[in-house]
Formats: C-alpha cells, sequence, structure tokens
C-alpha cells in the first residue's frame, strides 16, 4: 500500500482471527490490531481527528500550541502529527506513567507538564483545565469531550471491521475517554443494532481513586452509557495474565490495556458458549507491548508483576 | 455473604477496613445490609434510588449499571467492588 505521508496510512488496520484462544468453532475471537497505526496506537486515529476537525473550525491556527492531558498514546499521535503540521505540543501527564511514554513524547517534540501521581488522570486533566484558562492562546483539543474523538472510530474503526466481519455480534473495546466505545457503538447501533458493545475498564491501585471527595469523581463528557451493553471492570493481574497468553498462544506482543480488554472478551466469549450463542467477538489491540517493558509486566511470576504494577496507570 | 471492597474514600464507615461483607440477594439488599452495619454509607452510595453518578458498583467485576441496577443479584461469595468514577489511563484512553 502506497501513501502521500505517514499520517494517510492511518487506520485501515488488519483484524486476524485467534484460532488459539477461540473457546470453538462457533465462538471466535478477532483481533484488531491498532498497535499497526503509524505511532503504535489506536490514538493515531483520535488525535488526527481532532486535530482535522479543529483545523475546519478554525480554533487550530498556524503555530498554535495544543495543550493536552494525556498518560502518553494521544500525546504520542497527537505530537506525530503537530510536528509535521507545525504546531507546538504541551502534554500533561500524570507523574505515575511509564518512562518510555516520556521519552517517546520528548522525542517527537512535546513539552510534558508532569501532574500529581495520587488522582491519576484526573489530576492531569484538572491541571490541563486549569492551563487552559491560564492561556487562552494555546488550544486544548481535549479527547474526553471532543466529538472528532468518537467520531474517528465511527468514520473509520467501526466501518473497517463490518467490512471485514459481516457476521461480527460483539465488540470489546477499552474504556477510558471513552471515545473508541462511543464511535463503534453509535456506528454499530445505526447500522447494525445487535452487536453488543462491550467496555473494558481497567482498575488500578488505590492511589488513583484517591479522590479527597466523590464529588471530584469525573465521567468523560463522551461518555453514553445507552450505546454500550456491559462494562467489566479489570485489575492488573487479569491484565497480565491475558497479555502473556496472546504471546503464548497466538504470537501478538500487545500492551497492558489489551489484556484487560482480551479479558473482557473472554469473559462474553465464555457467556456465549454457555449459552449455546454463535459469536463473532472483535477486540481492539490498543497498542503493542514496548512501552511497558519497564513496568515488570513482561517478566517473573504473576504476583510479581502485580505487585509491579501497583500505583502505576498501567494502561 | 458477599465480599465487599471498600474504597479508601468511603473507609471512614468501616472503621478503616478495606472489606467488609454484607448479606443480600440483591444489590439494593446488600447496600441495606451494609447500611445496617455501617451508619452513613448508603447515603454516600445512593442519590434517591439511584447510583450516585460519580459512584461505580461491580459484582463479580460488571458494572451493575448494565445488568440490573440495584436489582442485580449477588450470589453466595460474589465479590462487590465499589470504586469512584475516575479518568482512566492511556491504551485506549489519555
Amino acid at each position: 500500500m502506497r501513501f502521500d505521508s505517514l499520517v494517510d496510512s492511518v487506520g485501515h488496520t488488519p483484524l486476524v482471527g485467534l484460532p488459539n484462544l477461540s473457546p470453538s468453532a462457533d465462538v471466535r475471537l478477532w483481533a484488531k490490531l491498532e498497535d499497526q497505526n503509524p505511532t503504535g496506537s489506536i490514538k493515531d486515529r483520535a488525535a488526527l481527528s481532532m486535530i482535522e476537525a479543529a483545523e475546519a473550525d478554525g480554533t487550530l491556527q498556524p503555530g498554535a500550541t495544543i495543550l493536552e492531558p494525556t498518560s502518553g498514546n494521544t500525546g504520542i499521535s497527537l505530537a506525530m502529527v503537530a510536528r509535521q503540521r507545525g504546531y507546538k505540543l504541551v502534554c500533561v501527564m500524570p507523574e505515575n506513567t511509564s518512562v518510555e511514554r516520556r521519552q517517546l513524547l520528548t522525542m517527537w517534540g512535546a513539552e510534558i507538564i508532569s501532574s500529581p501521581a495520587a488522582g491519576g488522570s484526573n489530576e492531569a486533566v484538572r491541571v490541563a483545565k486549569g492551563l487552559a484558562a491560564e492561556h487562552p492562546e494555546w488550544t486544548m483539543l481535549y479527547q474526553y469531550g471532543n466529538a472528532a474523538n468518537a467520531d474517528a472510530h465511527y468514520r473509520g474503526t467501526a466501518p473497517e471491521i463490518l467490512a471485514d466481519l459481516p457476521e461480527v455480534t460483539h465488540f470489546v473495546g477499552g474504556l477510558g475517554t471513552t471515545g473508541t466505545l462511543m464511535g463503534v457503538g453509535r456506528f454499530f447501533r445505526e447500522h447494525k443494532p445487535e452487536v453488543r458493545i462491550v467496555a473494558a475498564e481497567p482498575r488500578y491501585g488505590e492511589l488513583v481513586y484517591g479522590l479527597r471527595n466523590l464529588d471530584e469523581g469525573f465521567v468523560p463528557e463522551l461518555y453514553d452509557a445507552s450505546l454500550i451493553d456491559s462494562r467489566f471492570s479489570v485489575g492488573p493481574r487479569d491484565a497480565v495474565r491475558r497479555v502473556r497468553q496472546l504471546i503464548d498462544h497466538e504470537g501478538i506482543f500487545a500492551g497492558i490495556s489489551t489484556g484487560a480488554i482480551l479479558h473482557a472478551a473472554i469473559a462474553q466469549a465464555t457467556k456465549c458458549v454457555d449459552a449455546g450463542e454463535r459469536a463473532d467477538i472483535v477486540f481492539v489491540v490498543a497498542d503493542g507491548g514496548w512501552k511497558y517493558l519497564s513496568t515488570g509486566a513482561y517478566e517473573g511470576t504473576l504476583d510479581e508483576a502485580e505487585d509491579a504494577l501497583e500505583g502505576q496507570l498501567w494502561a | 455473604m458477599a465480599e465487599v471492597r471498600i474504597p479508601t474514600i468511603l473507609r471512614p464507615y468501616t472503621d478503616g477496613e478495606r472489606a467488609v461483607t454484607a448479606t443480600g440477594s440483591t444489590v439494593a439488599e446488600l447496600i441495606d445490609n451494609l447500611e445496617a452495619n455501617h451508619e452513613g454509607i448508603k447515603e454516600r452510595l445512593l442519590d434517591g434510588a439511584d447510583v450516585r453518578r460519580f459512584v461505580n458498583i461491580y459484582v463479580n467485576d460488571e458494572d451493575i449499571r448494565f445488568t440490573g441496577g440495584l436489582q442485580t443479584a449477588v450470589a453466595d461469595a460474589a465479590t462487590v467492588v465499589i470504586l469512584p468514577a475516575v479518568a482512566g489511563g492511556a491504551g485506549e484512553s489519555r
């Protein structure tokens, strides 16, 4: 395949079967390899879509500075597009994110402002909103509330899946900004409403949930519960166990959040087997494992990996 | 008897305990039983007849908002996790 430039190659990722982890010929698992996007994650879709929407409506002017709260992948994707188009990028990132993500962001030319580990991404969002108020000349794309984030999946991810696998019955994605699930969910509600939309939500260590009061909680502005059908909470032990199974049985080297997504996909597959239903379950491989090697998730026992991930934003 | 995991912010109601046990065949019954032993906690979890916006409750790792809400069945030996809703991580997010 030939493209005019790197950003033109975003999307159109492979959908591959999992012959060894699928429970039966009637209940099959399929991996959407979003790690094969240009910077190695599904976030290339959202970043490109948000920048193009902001260019189109005039909120992003030539030479502008983009501000974004991000624990890594969105920042890396934005940095890649921004550098090629002459924008500066400032990322607000929780200090408990992996060193690889910081190095990559710096390499692509982003400036990083750290937010406190306690509170996780909540705190990054709060800090970024404060900076946006102090710097009205900066443009915050704000992935948690930007419709162009979900639109990338409505226009890209979901129709690609339907074209490659018309018999799809379930879609399983990670729940973060909710952009993937909202865009894919809306597409299938309109085009194949019997497809069930399943969310996999990472469950972190206690530090991340350290709110001072419950009113400080956060639900992304994009989130519409009517577009999903079930929501699994997945802890680090299950995520790591599944990410290792994915390498062992299918040769796919994925990031830890993908382990959480696969865990929910397998839980769904088990329900379908128990109910005697045919199912073709598509799940997202959000990124590869490269950026998480330093977290300790890929070596030692499960107990050791679980301990190593305590307090880290592993997804 | 279900195990109920309590988030840091609600532990003042459980004398600092991270997990407590409670009985009930549904989440609603379970919360009433929690309230009987940990007075005040129900008001922090529910807003009238619904779960509060920034509170998530999971029975065996499934969000009850998609499994019948407060009428979700709680099997014996189920694990119930209560968590505040927070912004997530990075693979899909941020």
